[in-house]
């Protein structure tokens, strides 16, 4: 009996809630979980911002599978969310169905492009991004090889790995980039064995920095990349912290910056078409106090340097997703 | 290809292969006494989930096994309920207990550590370090043997040595004891062994237990000794692969050894694309390997190369008298 009331009272609290939440902000994460110390954490990072800043409150779900997009999108925007910020470029499909049936609801999908009058598109350049780490990682190698571990063989993956590649080509034009994908299904973003592993095969060719783009991966990656006296380079938020002074640098993608720009705009938010890159904040690469004595200050001035060039358009970086194709690395 | 590399790869395949020998060990025992087990998965979860976070916790990594076996154990016990003592369906009971696994390791770890379902970075004593075995470094520059010796057979954790140990021991277990031969014989015709007045429900909950032990070190050795923590999910569905590899093996304590060190040599082989491109003179999709486990599997079972014949009585709760 006593479940029964807890049971009752749970249900009036969330009828109470669901009230109080009416033009709320909503943010939904993608598989890889709130915590992924990753994409998903930054991206609830900048929600939090927002709200400790505000004071205002907004309403999140961790997605457990994929059959769940549509049905979250659906409870969200029945429930008056407004807007609905989605991190991940999974949610399109769910997105396209979805958008038209709620035309007062915005939306906001990131790293991906959904063309729908109440939608706004954000997609980072990180292909920018990688390109710098690249630059770094060519300077800090002694052996002449670097190498690329992916998560999920994606064309977005593929991006950074290209921009990666043409970064360290652009610092030493004789340098030897390995690429290699965890994985070809949404396990590949979880299997840091598979991560260490790959990491080892690319030291036995020769390789002392390697950079992941891999989610729950990479932990494996700059786990390893530690313990055998390599270099790594970490990807969307700042990791420097996990072995400091192992990490050569991290690829920031500002997606909380999104989130908070979202989240402040409110039901106000544009739509249409946006890219984030180094001209506005959206990629860079991070400087802390784990990695000060590993970038030197020849290397940063070379970042400094190419970093105004790609924002000034004199270094064109390639974006793979224009044409699937990678002028420095085949895949 | 020379022989460094084919010795890093050869390395590289017996810290793939250990987890899946462990787990496929694990199988031969609990399918052998005729309780098919596909929570494989599931239990080295919950091991390594379990093992990473008391190591963490005591900064032991002997303590972090001994949970991680603590873990497994509960759960093959629940297999035991379920299925010996309520007879209930075998394999809706190993589903049940890879969902609640993969469910369960993320929540206690959010809760007990607060960093997204993931355990704390391990370092020193908590993690399995490699042993150098004796004159590993003294004998390095003979040819040939010398790197063998130091790259391949020394330079693993303990916990390599005991899977290898494992095998034999398990045969002799199997082959060469009252305990093995009763165990064999409740797979294939449990109601000879209860006429022989030996209790096939004890018999059948040994196994599962043993299972239970040999899935905790398969996910202690994921968890504290090939990485530095538990990551959601980490055991990557090589449960599964464990068991494809029982089934290669026929149910065969040495066949068992050289499945999982074949599987185990496929994918550090996919790791490798310049070295196959080296070998063959053209490109092999990743992706290829990937599935020729599973594969190899389909054929033994379509009966072109030999026969899989499971234990008769696997899969069938045993019911006394009807």
């Amino acid at each position: 009996m006593t479940f029964m009331h807890k049971m009752l009272g749970a249900t009036a609290a969330m009828a109470l809630s669901a009230g109080a939440a009416l033009a709320d902000p909503a943010i939904i994460f993608d598989l890889g979980g709130k915590f992924d110390k990753s994409f998903n954490e930054s991206a609830f990072t900048g929600a939090q911002r927002w709200a400790e800043e505000t004071g205002g409150s907004f309403d999140e779900v961790e997605l457990q599978s994929d059959a769940q997009r549509e049905q979250a999108l659906r409870r969200f925007a029945e429930n008056g969310n407004n807007p609905i910020v989605m991190a991940g470029f999974s949610f399109a499909t769910a997105l396209e169905e979805i958008a038209g049936e709620y035309p007062d609801t915005k939306f906001q999908i990131i790293d991906m492009v959904v063309d729908a009058p109440n939608v706004r598109s954000v997609v980072f350049a990180e292909e920018q991004g990688s390109f710098l780490v690249g630059m770094a990682a060519a300077m800090a190698s002694k052996t002449g090889a670097v190498g690329f571990i992916g998560g999920m063989d994606i064309p977005l993956i593929r991006n950074f790995a290209c921009g990666y590649a043409q970064g360290a080509k652009a610092a030493n034009a004789d340098i030897t980039v390995l690429s290699n994908m965890t994985g070809t299904t949404p396990a590949a973003w979880n299997d840091p064995v598979k991560g260490s592993e790959l990491t080892l095969a690319q030291k036995s060719q020769g390789a002392d920095v390697v950079y992941a783009a891999a989610g729950g991966t990479g932990v494996g990656v700059l786990q390893t990349a530690a313990d055998n006296e390599m270099l790594s380079i970490g990807v969307d938020s700042n990791q420097n912290y996990l072995h400091p002074g192992k990490v050569l640098t991290s690829m920031m993608k500002r997606v909380d910056n999104a989130v908070y720009d979202a989240f402040t705009a409110g039901d106000a938010l544009e739509p249409g078409f946006n890219v984030m890159g180094l001209n506005n904040g959206g990629v860079g690469y991070a400087m802390d106090d784990n990695n000060a004595a590993l970038i030197t200050a020849d290397m940063k001035a070379a970042l400094d340097a190419a970093e105004a060039s790609i924002i000034a358009g004199d270094i064109m970086v390639h974006n793979y997703n224009s044409d699937e194709t990678c002028p420095a690395l085949d895949f | 290809m020379d022989l460094l590399t084919l010795l890093q790869m050869l390395d590289s395949t017996m810290r793939l292969a250990t987890p899946l020998l462990l787990a496929c060990l694990a199988g031969l025992y609990s399918e052998r006494a005729g309780i098919f087990d596909i929570g494989l998965e599931g239990k080295m979860l919950a091991a390594a989930f379990l093992s990473a976070a008391v190591a963490y916790s005591t900064g032991s990594a002997w303590l972090g096994l001994l949970a991680g076996i603590g873990a497994s154990l509960a759960l093959s016990g629940i297999h035991g309920l379920a299925s010996i003592t309520f007879r209930g369906n075998q394999l809706i009971s190993g589903v049940a207990i890879n969902f609640l696994a993969a469910g369960l390791t993320v929540v206690v770890a959010q809760s007990w550590f607060g960093q997204g379902g993931r355990t704390p970075q391990l370092a020193g004593a908590a993690r399995f370090e490699p042993i150098t075995l004796p004159f590993a470094e003294a004998l390095r520059d003979i040819p040939v043997l010398g790197p063998i010796y130091y790259e391949l057979i020394s330079g693993h954790t303990a916990l390599v040595y005991i899977a290898l140990l494992l095998v034999p021991v398990t045969w002799w277990v199997l082959y060469a004891t009252r305990f093995g031969l009763r165990m064999r014989a409740v797979g294939e015709n449990p109601a000879a062994v209860d006429t022989a007045g030996v209790s096939v429900i004890g018999l059948r909950y040994a196994a599962v237990l043993i299972c239970g032990v040999l899935c905790g070190i398969a996910g202690a050795y994921l968890a504290t000794a090939l990485q530095a923590g538990f990551v959601k999910d980490m055991s990557a569905g090589r449960g599964f692969i464990a068991l494809a590899a029982l089934i290669f093996a026929k149910w065969r304590p040495w066949a068992v050894l050289y499945a999982c060190l074949l599987f185990g040599f496929l994918q550090a082989l996919a790791l490798r694309p310049d070295v196959i491109e080296g070998v063959l003179g053209f490109k092999v999709n990743g992706q290829l390997l990937d599935v020729l486990p599973y594969i190899l599997t389909v054929i033994i079972l379509a009966g072109f190369v030999g026969k899989a014949i499971p234990p008769r009585a696997g899969g069938e709760p045993y019911v006394k008298e009807r």
